[in-house]
């Protein structure tokens, strides 16, 4: 296991650095302007901003990325986030003034090159999730599953049957955004527990499906990393309800070549770009969520649609059925073309072989973990897909040392932690996704990491209850961050108007 | 191809061959027997073949080079989307690989970069906006208003909200897509035909007690400001609404900030603060509000500055997440989760290198150039430039109803001498006749204008 130790500026705010007329830009020289500008328009009050010189700008930032862990500086095992390696020459193709000075209202001959990349993309995403067309327009995955969930919806209003079919059923095991987005989207949600398996209870979805049934959401594999076996009947009961099958796409890195949600019976699937296809996350965002559905339900995709007629490829705004516009023009570009590159370079062969390792390196993992002191596997006898989710329950009743604990003494050892308490349903949970990318001395070193953390767990928990130590700054105060005397969420002020 | 891959370390066959024994399995293939046949059956990909790094970059490149860019042509293009320049410390800033690489900032004590980063994003868009908060960011303008129009809506208990005559198309079916399902009605309010600004006596005949917020945008998408936006939110005040200003964040250096104005929300678009414009995406969506009531009910991320509990040092973590869709589920006031963090970082780089008096000459730059082009271009015998007697920033319209020409007209033949001309309104806004939308920004040299203003001399001349 390789030392860490994370960079530790103190770096103070930006405006702390601001000292009164030092300039970071040039412009070039114009006349004067007009100024006889009523003054009820005018700014009374300028915004203090910083005034800083452009080497204090980029110190200030090259500082603070310091402070901050990326895929580039070891393994990010967040389960269900994909957290893979992100090929660089994805970065290198989309910084070209051919992208970046497009505007999206440009004469449709003048951009024949991004539209033919967004067609061929389009066509690619529908054959690995084998659907029939692709809007490659959500910003995210959550923006895919509204999006989504209101195909549905315009589905039932065209059958007249929006009025009755208002329920949208989520088992309790999925992914924040899925109940959020089927509420957004004017749904009621019903969930169902997990079996004593951890997959959909068929049993308890029998008995949820109704004439008020819109459909269900649905990851396979699930966020236990386990393939819903049942997925065939699970589709035939909700289709024979009268309702429709959504797939989110969060955990498609396992299956790529090995199963395509169109032929477990999904009707709708959102892909989450910036996961499989190996765009970066770049903090938070940008992603992009595209949408694929059925023949059936094409007519209902955001408009406008990526279209070919003979060699020329165009925007199709004439679509009568469209849900409408879910966002401004047509799509996160620069993330869409490092996927478009992504795919290009892997080929089917190559996204294969993502599935055949990313599983190969949860298995192993999950039996190496799973052998750790205090550390269970719920549901061992299932071979897991993608991810798998620890417990981290007897430890905590053990040594008091709990999930969010350990996996701050990860961060001590230069790993990032696994995502925690989630999903709901297996208690001190610890959600660890490898994902493909990493090496077998990636892994094992993350095994040494996780058993050093539970000797010390049984031996000086203190240790690990404390932790961490090694990183940018120590256990942060969550409290004082989010109680209403002290918060605060800009330079200026308290969150109580004072 | 070789089975061992540059991004699958573990395909190399004596690696995986060691850790399938390991776990006890025969082969790749049985860690997906779980799959029923009859799915894995119908699963091989009919994609292209895998190719090498380099043939991958010549394909994309290629495509790619076959676009004629706003670089290779002198455009006249934004509505939504804008032309400016991004400097070179930006992109540096956002190509940092800690930054770009890292996920959502969940571990708070490892991410402190990030989060600091969008705490400043947050205080500069405040500022900015005049407004107490700010989240770190959304998708973009049109979901921004979509979210402020239901975030209203929540608040108040109504289910109204009125929306000006000229707002950008796409804006508007953005919020019409995300208010139907949260039953919002959207009410039109009129604007005057000569000067733009919202008609009093129809908001005040629209705006009752069921309204929930009134918007307007500041400038307007036709580039003219509006002079009576104070009295617009007292008027939306007094029944109990909240006012909503859309505004775009560069006009900000010189014009009324939305909370000079008395709005309670604001929104907007961020890509012009250092964000390239990238075919229209990704963008990022400007969201803040005053006040206890509202900042509970806002949506997406917010970063608060708190200390470490040792209280050695200050440090920065996500804060009221019980708003969010993985704590409440489908309680949450939004569902989002991934959102526009790098390019946020890239809005707060490019404010803190531009400073208040960067913004403030940047703003007078695109003041001067855009004057000097409708000034030029008036003098056009039949054009018809702005259509509004307003205080215009940026955007102007120009009305070829004298010439008998079609705007669509107008622009092939400019694109014939290399010039993309603005967007034709004909179809948006049929009452504005023959009409098309001008952008002009601190990119516009006084050269490329004449240019503009020459060729359409020409193709006047030759109707």
């Amino acid at each position: 296991m390789m030392p860490y130790r994370q960079a530790q500026w103190e770096e103070p705010l930006i405006i702390e650095r601001s000292s009164e007329g030092q300039v970071g830009f040039s412009l070039p020289n114009t006349e004067a302007p007009p100024m006889n500008i009523p003054s009820e328009l005018l700014r009374q009050i300028p915004p203090r901003l910083p005034e800083l010189s452009e080497t204090e700008v980029v110190r200030h930032y090259i500082r603070l990325s310091q402070e901050n862990y990326g895929v580039d500086l070891g393994i990010y095992p967040l389960g269900s986030c994909t957290m893979k390696y992100n090929p660089k020459l994805l970065d290198r193709v989309v910084a070209t003034t051919k992208l970046q000075d497009l505007h999206p209202l440009q004469d449709n001959e003048s951009v024949q090159g991004i539209l033919r990349i967004f067609y061929e993309l389009s066509q690619w995403l529908a054959e690995i999730v084998g659907l029939s067309k692709v809007s490659l327009q959500p910003a995210a995955g959550a923006h895919g599953e509204f999006t989504g969930a209101m195909i549905m919806r315009a589905y039932h209003r065209k059958n007249g049957d929006l009025g009755k079919r208002d329920e949208l059923i989520v088992p309790d095991s999925a992914h924040g955004t899925n109940p959020a987005s089927a509420a957004m989207a004017g749904f009621k949600v019903v969930e169902i527990p997990s079996g004593e398996d951890g997959c959909v209870d068929v049993k308890a979805l029998r008995s949820s499906l109704s004439p008020r049934t819109a459909g269900l959401m649905l990851t396979n594999p699930n966020t236990l990393g386990i393939f819903e076996a049942d997925i065939l009947e699970i589709a035939r009961l909700v289709h024979e309800a009268g309702g429709l099958l959504y797939y989110d796409g969060a955990n498609l890195n396992a299956i790529l070549g090995k199963a395509k949600p169109g032929r477990m019976g999904f009707d709708i699937v959102h892909i989450n770009i910036h996961k499989t296809f190996a765009t970066p996350h770049g903090g938070g965002g940008p992603g992009s969520g595209p949408v694929a559905v059925t023949k059936e339900l094409e007519r209902f995709l955001p408009v406008p649609t990526v279209e070919c007629a003979g060699d020329k490829y165009y925007l199709d705004f004439d679509r009568p059925d469209s849900i409408g516009k879910i966002r401004s023009f047509w799509g996160n570009s620069s993330v869409l073309v490092r996927a478009y590159a992504y795919i290009l370079m892997m080929g089917q062969d190559g996204l294969e072989k993502v599935a055949d390792i990313s599983v190969l390196n949860a298995n192993y993992l999950a039996r190496k973990l799973s052998q750790v002191r205090g550390l269970e596997l719920p549901y061992a006898d299932k071979v897991r897909k993608h991810e798998f989710v620890l417990s981290a329950a007897k430890m905590a009743h053990e040594t008091g040392v709990t999930a969010a604990h350990l996996s701050k003494r990860l961060l001590d050892f230069g790993i990032h932690a696994p995502t925690v308490y989630f999903p709901l349903i297996v208690d001190e949970a610890l959600m660890i996704e490898p994902t493909e990318t990493v090496s077998k001395q990636d892994l094992d070193e993350a095994v040494e990491a996780f058993s050093k953390a539970s000797i010390e767990a049984y031996s000086t928990p203190d240790v690990v209850r404390d932790a961490p130590k090694n990183t940018a700054v120590s256990r942060i105060d969550e409290a004082r961050a989010s109680h209403p005397k002290t918060m605060k969420l800009t330079w200026r002020s308290n969150a109580q108007p004072s | 191809m070789s089975e061992a891959h540059p991004y699958i370390p573990n395909s190399a066959p004596k690696i995986r061959e060691g850790m399938l024994r390991e776990i006890g399995a025969r082969d790749v293939q049985a860690l997906f027997a779980d799959i029923p046949e009859s799915i894995r059956k119908d699963s091989t990909l009919r994609l292209p073949g895998s190719r090498s790094e380099m043939e991958t970059s010549v394909q994309v490149s290629g495509l790619l080079s076959t676009n004629v860019s706003t670089r290779d042509v002198v455009s006249f293009l934004g509505g939504g989307v804008w032309p400016h320049y991004v400097p070179a410390a930006v992109d540096e800033i956002v190509s940092r690989s800690e930054f770009i690489t890292s996920y959502t900032p969940y571990q708070p004590e490892i991410s402190q970069g990030m989060l600091q980063a969008l705490f400043e994003y947050q205080s500069m868009v405040a500022e900015l906006m005049g407004m107490e908060f700010a989240n770190s960011s959304l998708y973009d303008w049109a979901t921004a208003l979509g979210e402020a129009a239901r975030m209203a809506s929540r608040v108040t208990g109504r289910d109204e909200f009125l929306v000006p005559h000229y707002v950008q198309p796409d804006r508007l079916r953005t919020l019409k897509t995300f208010c139907e399902p949260a039953g919002i009605e959207i009410v039109e309010i009129g604007q005057d035909r000569r000067t733009g600004s919202v008609l009093q006596d129809d908001l005040q005949r629209k705006v009752s007690s069921k309204v929930a917020g009134v918007y307007i945008e500041n400038p307007s998408y036709l580039g003219f400001l509006e002079p009576n936006a104070k009295r617009i939110g007292e008027i939306a005040h007094e029944k109990g609404a909240l006012f909503i200003i859309g505004a775009d964040p560069v006009s900000l250096g010189l014009f009324a900030s939305p909370g000079e104005l008395n709005a309670d929300i604001a929104v907007g678009e961020g890509q012009p603060l250092g964000n390239h414009m990238n075919y229209g995406g990704p963008l990022l969506g400007l969201f803040a509000c005053r006040g206890d009531r509202l900042l509970r009910q806002m949506p997406g991320r917010l970063i608060g500055m708190t200390t470490t509990k040792d209280g050695s040092s200050k440090a920065f973590t996500m804060v009221l997440q019980t708003r969010e869709q993985h704590i409440r589920r489908e309680k949450a006031s939004s569902n989002i989760c991934t959102n526009e963090a790098l390019c946020a970082v890239a809005a707060a780089a490019y404010l803190a290198l531009m400073g208040p008096q960067g913004l403030e000459r940047l703003c007078k730059n695109i003041l001067a150039n855009s004057s000097y082009a409708m000034r030029q271009l008036k003098k056009l015998d039949g054009l018809n430039v702005p259509q509004f007697e307003a205080q215009h920033f940026k955007e102007f319209t120009i009305g070829f109803d004298k010439t008998g020409l079609a705007a669509s007209h107008v622009n092939a033949k400019l694109l014939q001498r290399g010039i993309q001309g603005g967007i034709c309104l004909h179809d948006q806004f049929p009452e504005l006749g023959q009409s098309a939308l001008y952008c002009v920004t601190e990119l516009h040299t006084r050269e490329s204008i004449d240019r503009l203003v020459e060729a359409m001399k020409v193709i006047l001349e030759g109707r």
